[in-house]
């Protein structure tokens, strides 16, 4: 036990913050939620075995919904469909964004022309409603709604890693490679790319909370998640619907802000622990 | 035996909105096989636009450069399979990648050059502990890095080793060894090296010959003895008459009158001539275009 306070001491002075604890203890939290749902979950999250529109007490403490199903369970399921599906998108984003504003970046010319044009397309709608046309245009369901806030999200992830690669691609160890007879991909792969990672990574952190919100949005408005499964858009929405019942919307609501805060304090930390010149081209970043 | 020859160079930086610096204007040098050659100028004379051209990093304006008969091509997005030329640059800090090993790094010189022995052997060679192979940038100092970077450059087996101030940054006591370094390196393996800096002095102790530059033209070219006694040109003798005092920088010392114009405008005539204490009338109509020493005061007898 008394190491602890030794382990404590070694991190690094941006984590020991009030913030980043709070944010990393919350994070963490939702993913043992999320893994244990069988296990916390104290109903079956699709049974409607119970009083319809219980107020929070005894035997279901978040209340019941209007079909007679438990909100706790149901909140500690929609873990399980939120928190996958929000890291897969951002990673899907990082990668898709990443490499094309690398190439953006790395060649310049046509490339970047075409690349940059499309992600200024993205930039010149307000987010959701470009994904809310997306989404619709695709037809409701989970899947389309991860697609179409991929379409807008991707854009970010490219001008921020363009901006990274041009400062990386003209350092004297990328020249330097390219005397020696490196490729333009192996130059890219071996001393672009792994050099603009870091405060792209920082950027997705940030950016978590974003697709959560974007995602479970999407769901709120039926573009989302159909109605049986326990989304935290979707039961947001039907709460909506009995507001004289708060309890069926405030804690799907309470779930996405506590997610969309514990990202927003990680990816704080995270930038802070940066040093000031990459802090300073993610704050840059348009979004 | 010319290794390098460039003649009539030409390079210009364009940047939109401003105007073109013709950071070189039409400057000849030679390297030979085996040959230590020093640039000397000021800062912001174009010794690493020159430098950058040679290997192909910036695009030529006008003139050649010849590389073992070969034209050299400015470095496209095709990969390079001329190594022939390999360069040493200025900061130390930028001229590793942070993320990857030095053994890694030098390997792909090994890879390039297709030279014998290992990171561990070329590390050695550089005067560096064969376990800094293992080792990150970050965990290496300036001077150390900048003997791997040279470890890197000369694993490719250059036949031109091309050092742009790669002393500049180092404290004065690893300045002249690793100066002393890359003459023996380059020598012994028959390559030529083209160093560039601004500090005289150095140059002095390992070039064959020097080479003086000033705002993109070569005022003076000459074996190091005759260039270091007896310097023909005003501003070889205005560099020399530095020394004892020089800055850090390699400023020019204060009896000199004016700045270095702007590259952008560069005076008409010989462009030192604002600032030469011996100009003469002609010195600031025409331009004073032949060798050694580009100066009005040792034109060849006209014909
Ligand atoms: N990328 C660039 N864009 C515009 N102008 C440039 C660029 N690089 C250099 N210049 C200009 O070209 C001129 C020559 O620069 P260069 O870097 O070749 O000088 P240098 O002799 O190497 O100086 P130093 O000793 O400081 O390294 C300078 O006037 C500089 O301002
Ligand atoms: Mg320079």
């Amino acid at each position: 036990m008394r190491r602890l306070p030794q382990a404590w001491r070694r991190l690094p002075e941006a984590w020991r913050r009030p913030l980043a604890v709070t944010g990393g203890i919350m994070a963490l939290a939702w993913v043992v939620i999320a893994l244990a749902a069988p296990l916390l979950a104290p109903h079956d999250p699709l049974a409607q075995d119970l009083p319809r529109l219980a107020g929070p007490g005894p035997g279901h403490w978040f209340g019941t919904d209007q079909l007679g199903r438990d909100i706790l369970s149901r909140v500690v399921y929609g873990a399980r469909v939120s928190l996958p599906l929000t890291l897969l998108l951002v990673a899907l984003s990082v990668l898709i964004g990443g490499l094309l504003g690398a190439i953006a970046g790395y060649f310049g010319r046509w490339a970047d022309e075409a690349i940059m044009r499309l992600a200024d397309l993205v930039f010149a709608f307000p987010t959701i409603i470009l994904a809310m046309v997306v989404a619709a245009a695709l037809g409701p369901s989970l899947g389309n709604a991860v697609l179409a806030v991929l379409v807008v999200a991707w854009a970010s992830y490219a001008r921020v890693s363009r901006g990274l690669v041009l400062a990386v691609r003209g350092q004297e160890y990328v020249l330097s490679g390219r005397l020696l007879g490196f490729s333009t991909w192996r130059s890219l792969r071996v001393d672009v790319l792994p050099n603009v990672t870091g405060p792209i990574l920082v950027l997705a952190t940030l950016d978590m909370g974003t697709a959560l919100l974007l995602l479970s949005g999407l769901s709120f408005l039926g573009l989302g998640a159909k109605p049986p499964s326990a989304e935290w858009g979707a039961m947001v929405a039907s709460g909506v619907e009995v507001f004289d019942s708060w309890w069926v919307a405030t804690f799907p609501g309470l779930a996405i802000l506590t997610v969309v805060l514990a990202f927003n304090f990680l990816g704080d930390t995270l930038r802070d622990a940066l040093d000031p010149r990459t802090a300073r081209a993610i704050k840059e970043r348009a979004l | 035996m010319t290794l390098l020859s460039i003649d009539d160079l030409v390079v210009e930086h364009r940047t939109p909105g401003r105007p073109t610096v013709r950071a070189v204007a039409g400057v000849g040098l030679t390297v030979a096989k085996g040959e230590v050659v020093g640039l000397v100028g000021e800062s912001g004379c174009g010794k690493s636009t020159l430098a950058r051209a040679v290997c192909g990093l910036h695009p030529a304006a006008g003139g050649s450069i010849t590389f073992d008969g070969r034209a050299v091509t400015p470095l496209g997005l095709r990969r390079r399979t001329l190594t022939g030329i390999q360069m040493v640059f200025q900061d130390p800090y930028s001229s590793l990648n942070p993320r990857r090993r030095a053994g890694d790094q030098i390997a792909d010189g090994l890879r390039a050059g297709g030279g014998p022995g290992t990171p561990a052997d070329l590390l050695e060679r550089v005067g560096l502990p064969r376990d800094f192979a293992a080792r990150h940038p970050h965990e290496l100092s300036g001077g150390q890095r900048q003997r791997v970077a040279i470890a890197r450059a000369l694993a490719a087996s250059p036949r031109l080793l091309i050092g742009d101030e790669p002393i500049s940054s180092l404290d004065a006591s690893a300045q002249s060894q690793v100066a002393t370094l890359m003459r023996d390196l380059a020598v012994d393996s028959g390559a030529g090296l083209l160093f560039i800096s601004h500090d005289l002095s150095v140059v002095r102790l390992i070039a064959d010959r020097i080479a003086v530059m000033y705002l993109g033209k070569m005022v003076e070219v000459g074996a190091t003895e005759t260039v270091w006694n007896d310097p023909q040109h005003p501003y070889t003798q205005a560099l020399l008459s530095a020394i004892p005092h020089p800055d850090a920088l390699g400023n020019l010392p204060a009896e000199l009158p004016g700045d270095v114009p702007d590259p952008a405008d560069p005076p008409s005539g010989c462009r030192f001539h604002a600032r030469c204490p011996h100009a003469m009338d002609v010195c600031g109509v025409r331009e004073p275009d032949f060798g050694p020493a580009a100066c009005w005061l040792h034109a060849p007898a006209l014909p």
